[in-house]
């Protein structure tokens, strides 16, 4: 299914990322744009926002230049070395650059600490290092007003360098604002915690740490969540299969082979 | 007479000292306890019947939802959500349903839209009912519980004639409704409206005044509005604190744009205030049912969406104002049928962190009171 699914996405953003960026929001212009070449099929795709299954492999096929024998064998292999982390220009809406004054401030005082500012979908994200990382939260919180920490989340790309994204949804209650900042780490490496700035950081953090191995310096008590405290392994972790489990934990405490 | 008395009391103060120090004990509150509605197991440290601190040890009930989610095509974790929160499942597969749309930029169609919303509301009532009936039946009013259950079965009732589903319903899909409202439904919810009212009313005689539940509640578990933000506290239990803030019309979603309807606030933050905020906030939700229901529109309850659902790579954050408090999905796409990661930001995981707050110098039998005005549930904490 994976392999399916990529095939058309390596394909066409071919002809579609040179139109793309400069669209709107809207899925269906970007989709349209590019293929008006091939007028048949034009009214097809449009209809569907997301991405076909059948569909846009058959749209994109005529659209490449290249000849289709040629680019059928190139689609896995270009995919298959990092398929989730290409920001593989979709079928979709790609993020645009998000300007704002907010946006220039962090930038003129923290330089190359800010390594992306975009709006996907009307929503607001900062991609930080995560060295300048602590600066940041405690400026959000103290001078642009988000008070309120929403979440701390992390995802997991094991094919990547950075590992990990640890990411914080922060809202501002006077701005009616909400936005991401998030931060790559490598497996491994410390974030430093943010319950002194948001006391609710506290149990998240705590979540992170179980979920994933991500060790947050200063917590004032960071230990096992939701798994019991001597569970080995850190389950989100794309490495973690889905019926794997601590097998010495579970004979022990529970007394049966499996708890599968 | 007395100063021989006083005499022996001093002595006794200063010979002895252990015997009028007590010392600290460590109490395990659960996870089998009644009243913390279900496995929730609070270690209290205690100094008599004073709570000198709490620990809150949680994940009894973890089945790793979000890896399941992982594991799923997107259709397939539509009916999981619902078990997270399984007394407002509905407003749990809502959450997630606008959260793909998002992600697939697609919008429910209007009729949808006022299905949807009148389903949520009916689901907010219930959920308030059950937290009404259990709060009350731990500070032990048992009628209440009793009289909520029987009204509450009357939504639960208007659930399955809609979905054929009492409790996880599973009511909504990706892009819309896949039930059409049936015969009578408008009716239904109408006569629902009417029905309720009154006894709400019921509800209300036997607590708001009553003496008992007034002691039991008034000052009990105060927390502060600036301690409700650095907490990350919402739902009703922010609102008590005073700050008025509620998704529905923060961010609206759905047709909430459309509804009229007000922010029940409180004033002191303390357990009667909530109470006094949920019971408001009922009223206001038949409200916003009585509106909706003259008001659904006619036309499609599907938006175009594809049978496989494929959204486009990316990552989208939304949340809902669940009866509980935020409800968000952090979804992120790597344009396959499967998400590459959902993220689910419970509220009552967040809200259950503010009992070592609200407990701090009360008595044991306030930290019973606390869990139940907290309303949470350990489906959605645990997950």
């Amino acid at each position: 299914m994976p392999e399916e699914s990529k095939g058309p996405e390596s394909v066409s953003p071919l002809p579609e990322g040179a139109k793309a960026p400069s669209e709107t929001a809207s899925p269906d212009k970007p989709q349209a744009v590019p293929l008006t070449p091939s007028a048949e099929v034009k009214p097809l795709t449009g209809t569907a926002s997301g991405a076909s299954e059948a569909k846009p492999t058959e749209a994109a096929k005529p659209a490449t230049p290249a000849p289709t024998a040629a680019a059928k064998p190139a689609a896995p292999a270009a995919a298959a070395p990092k398929p989730a982390a290409t920001p593989a220009k979709p079928t979709g809406p790609v993020p645009e650059p998000w300007e704002s004054e907010l946006v220039t401030g962090l930038k003129q005082q923290y330089g190359s600490g800010i390594l992306e500012a975009s709006r996907y979908l009307g929503q607001r994200y900062l991609i930080v290092d995560s060295s300048v990382l602590p600066e940041i939260l405690r400026r959000m919180r103290e001078e642009e007003g988000f008070d309120y920490c929403v979440d701390i989340t992390a995802v997991h790309y094991p094919k990547r360098e950075h590992q990990f994204d640890v990411v914080y949804v922060l809202y501002s209650f006077a701005k009616n604002e909400r936005i991401r900042v998030k931060t790559r780490i490598k497996d491994g490496e410390h974030v430093p915690s943010a319950v002194s700035i948001w006391a609710t950081a506290n149990w998240l953090e705590r979540e992170v740490f179980d979920m994933f191995g991500i060790v947050f310096d200063g917590h004032p008590g960071l230990k096992r969540i939701l798994l019991p405290e001597d569970w080995h392994g850190h389950p989100l972790r794309k490495d973690y299969d889905i019926l794997q489990q601590d097998k010495e934990w579970v004979h022990i405490n529970l007394g049966i082979e499996s708890g599968q | 007479m007395s100063d021989s008395t006083k005499l022996d009391y001093l002595d006794l103060d200063t010979k002895d000292k252990t015997f009028l120090d007590s010392t600290e004990m460590v109490l395990n509150m659960g996870p089998q306890h009644p009243s913390t509605h279900g496995v929730l197991r609070v270690i209290l440290k205690l100094d008599g019947e004073k709570v000198m601190g709490t620990e809150c040890v949680i994940g009894y009930l973890h089945r790793g939802v979000e890896k399941i989610g992982e594991n799923r095509t997107y259709t397939m974790f539509n009916p999981y959500v619902d078990r997270m929160d399984y007394v407002a499942a509905v407003s749990n597969g809502l959450g997630y349903c606008e959260t793909v749309e998002k992600l697939l930029n697609v919008e429910a169609p209007p009729r949808a839209q006022y299905i949807r919303v009148i389903m949520t509301e009916l689901c907010r009532i219930a959920s308030h009912q059950v937290w009404l009936g259990t709060h009350a039946l731990d500070i032990g009013a048992i009628t209440p519980l009793f009289y909520a259950f029987r009204d509450r079965e009357e939504i639960l009732r208007i659930f399955e004639k809609y979905c054929g589903a009492r409790l996880t319903t599973h009511a909504f899909r990706i892009g819309g409704c896949i039930y059409e409202a049936y015969d009578g439904f408008e009716e239904d919810v109408k006569r629902y409206c009417t029905f309720f009212l009154p006894k709400l009313d019921e509800y209300e005689k036997l607590l708001t005044t009553n003496r008992i539940w007034v002691t039991r509640t008034k000052g009990v578990g105060i927390l502060k509005p600036e301690d409700c933000i650095a907490l990350g506290v919402t739902g009703p239990v922010l609102r008590a604190s005073g700050v008025k803030w509620d998704l529905r019309k923060a961010q609206p979603y759905e047709c909430y744009k459309d509804l009229d309807f007000d922010i029940p606030t409180g004033i002191n933050g303390d357990t009667y205030d909530r109470y006094l905020v949920r019971i408001a906030e009922i009223r206001q939700s038949v409200r916003i049912l009585q509106q909706a229901v003259e008001r659904i529109p006619t036309g499609p309850i599907m938006a175009k969406v594809p049978k496989v659902i494929k959204p486009p790579v990316g990552e989208v954050y939304h949340s809902i104002e669940a009866p509980k408090g935020e409800l968000g999905y952090f979804i992120v796409s790597d344009g396959s049928t499967q998400p590459y990661r959902v993220r689910v930001r419970p509220p009552s995981f967040v809200n259950l962190q503010a009992l070592d707050t609200m407990v701090r110098g009360m008595l044991v039998a306030d930290v019973v009171a606390v869990i139940g005005t907290l309303d949470i549930v350990l489906g959605e904490v645990d997950r």
